[in-house]
Parts: C-alpha cells; sequence; structure tokens
C-alpha cells in the first residue's frame, strides 16, 4: 500500500468548493488557484505536477467513479482522444472564458446589469439568487464569480457524465488545463 | 516465454498520471509532462492499463 500525503486530499477542496459556491458565489473566486498553479507550476519548471499530484477534481472523479463504482470504467470513443477534438475544446473553453470575462466587463463599465445566474452547459441559466450575499463589492466582482462558476460547475458536470459513461477520469482526456499544461510541456521540451 | 509488460501509446497518452498513482511498484512514470514511460520494474500486472482514463496503455508480451 502507497502512503497516503496531504494532497492526496485535496478532493475535499475540490468537492467543498462546489459546495460553497451554492452559499456564496463569490467563493468562486478561489477556482482562480486551480487556474493559475497548473500553469505556473507548467511554465516554472514542474511539468505536469499539477495533474500528476496535485488537481483534485482529477482525484474526485477517481474516487466516484473507482471507489463509489459510479463508472461504467469502459474506454472512452477513439475521437475524444484525438489532438483535433481536445484542442478544438480548449479554443472552444477559451471563447467561453472570454466571453464569460466580457461580460464581466460590461457590468463593469455598467452598460449591462448583474445576472444572477450560473449558466450551465453554456445554455441553461440557473436562477441562482440565494448565493448572491455581499452586496458590498463591485457587481463586477459578482458578476465574474457567477461566471466563473458556470466555467466550473459545467465542466464538473460534463466530467461527471464522461466519468459515468467511461473510465471514471475521462475527463482528464479533454480537460482545457491539463491539455493546455501539456501543450507548454512540448513547447518547452520540443524535441531537438 | 516472455514477460508482460506495459507498453504506453505516447502519441496519445495526455499524461495525465492516473497511471503513476496506481502502479504499485513505481514502474511507470510521465516524462517531462509530455507521456507516460515505463521502466524496467514493470511486472505487467495490467493496473495502469485498467486506470489510464484514455486507455492508452497495452500489455504487450516481450522476449527476454
Ligand atoms: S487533466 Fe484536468 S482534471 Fe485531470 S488532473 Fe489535469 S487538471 Fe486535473
Ligand atoms: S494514465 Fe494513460 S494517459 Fe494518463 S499518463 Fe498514464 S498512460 Fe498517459
Ligand atoms: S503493468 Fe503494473 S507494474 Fe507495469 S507499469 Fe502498469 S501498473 Fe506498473
Amino acid at each position: 500500500m502507497k502512503q497516503k500525503h496531504w494532497y492526496d486530499y485535496l478532493w475535499i477542496a475540490s468537492a467543498a468548493y462546489l459546495i460553497l459556491g451554492f452559499f456564496n458565489i463569490l467563493f468562486a473566486w478561489l477556482g482562480l488557484l486551480c487556474f493559475f498553479i497548473p500553469l505556473l507550476l507548467a511554465i516554472g519548471g514542474k511539468d505536469k505536477l499539477y495533474c500528476n499530484r496535485f488537481c483534485g477534481r482529477g482525484q474526485l472523479f477517481a474516487l466516484l467513479g473507482g471507489r463509489f463504482g459510479l463508472s461504467r470504467k469502459k474506454d472512452v470513443p477513439q475521437f475524444l482522444k484525438t489532438k483535433a477534438f481536445r484542442y478544438g475544446f480548449l479554443i472552444f473553453f477559451f471563447v467561453m472564458f472570454f466571453q464569460m470575462l466580457w461580460n464581466t466587463y460590461l457590468v463593469f463599465s455598467g452598460v449591462q446589469d448583474l445576472r444572477q445566474a450560473v449558466t450551465l452547459l453554456w445554455t441553461f441559466r440557473l436562477p441562482w439568487q440565494w448565493a448572491y450575499r455581499v452586496e458590498t463589492v463591485p457587481l463586477w466582482v459578482s458578476q465574474f464569480a457567477f461566471g466563473f462558476y458556470s466555467v466550473m460547475l459545467t465542466s464538473t458536470v460534463l466530467g461527471i457524465f464522461t466519468m459515468a459513461l467511461f473510465k471514471p477520469r475521462s475527463w482528464c482526456v479533454y480537460c482545457p488545463m491539463g491539455t493546455m499544461t501539456q501543450l507548454i510541456c512540448q513547447a518547452k521540451h520540443r524535441e531537438k | 516465454m516472455g514477460k508482460r509488460r506495459a507498453v504506453v501509446d505516447q502519441k496519445l497518452c495526455v499524461a495525465c498520471g492516473c497511471c503513476v498513482k496506481i502502479c504499485p511498484v513505481q514502474a511507470i512514470s510521465v516524462w517531462k509532462g509530455l507521456f507516460a514511460v515505463v521502466g524496467d520494474k514493470c511486472v505487467g500486472c495490467g493496473k495502469c492499463a485498467k486506470e489510464c482514463p484514455a486507455s492508452v496503455i497495452a500489455l504487450e508480451v516481450r522476449e527476454q
């Protein structure tokens, strides 16, 4: 049996993050950590250490799909592994991300009102007013939180979906962060 | 009779490290964040192949 380390419990942080967003949307800002840490690690010479060791989301899927058996454990379809799909999904994700930043900007500049909603799968708008508690921060801070939480929730739902259908950590095959950190490594260690 | 050994399709490996976490003898590692590589310690148990989310590990019989 391998020894467990503190970082083997980071799935608790991932689960807590999703739950906290139900109570106060501003916790969504913490999600930036799982955005910058993997990139900084990859750029800072630690390669894919984030995926390989720290990623709580991957651990959560491994736990739910593995230990709790919520996965069929079948192979993912071939197309999911192709560069075209993985890079395409990364680009799609970026487009959605910038749209979210744009919405934040519109609220910041007063053009648009705050939308107290979480958008699931880029389509379904879920009312989320109950989590809007802090009225003292600027509106754009909240708008960003709603947008970012939408991104996190959407990717979790997609991840759970592919976890159930295929292998527990199927999400890792097309995870934009994973693709991005792998691309950084490829750029850094290009065959000479 | 050759021993069974894990072989990674490095073109399709996403370097997620699931195989590293599951390997009982630390025979597999992710090389420079690019893909997984199998070392000599591999006993061909096949745990990594089952775990790999991209299913890019095969077990092959190697002549000694
Ligand atoms: S591929 Fe994504 S979900 Fe999987 S370990 Fe890496 S960052 Fe986490
Ligand atoms: S689990 Fe599969 S995809 Fe992930 S690093 Fe190992 S061989 Fe590559
Ligand atoms: S086959 Fe077993 S021993 Fe060999 S790399 Fe995979 S998990 Fe490790």
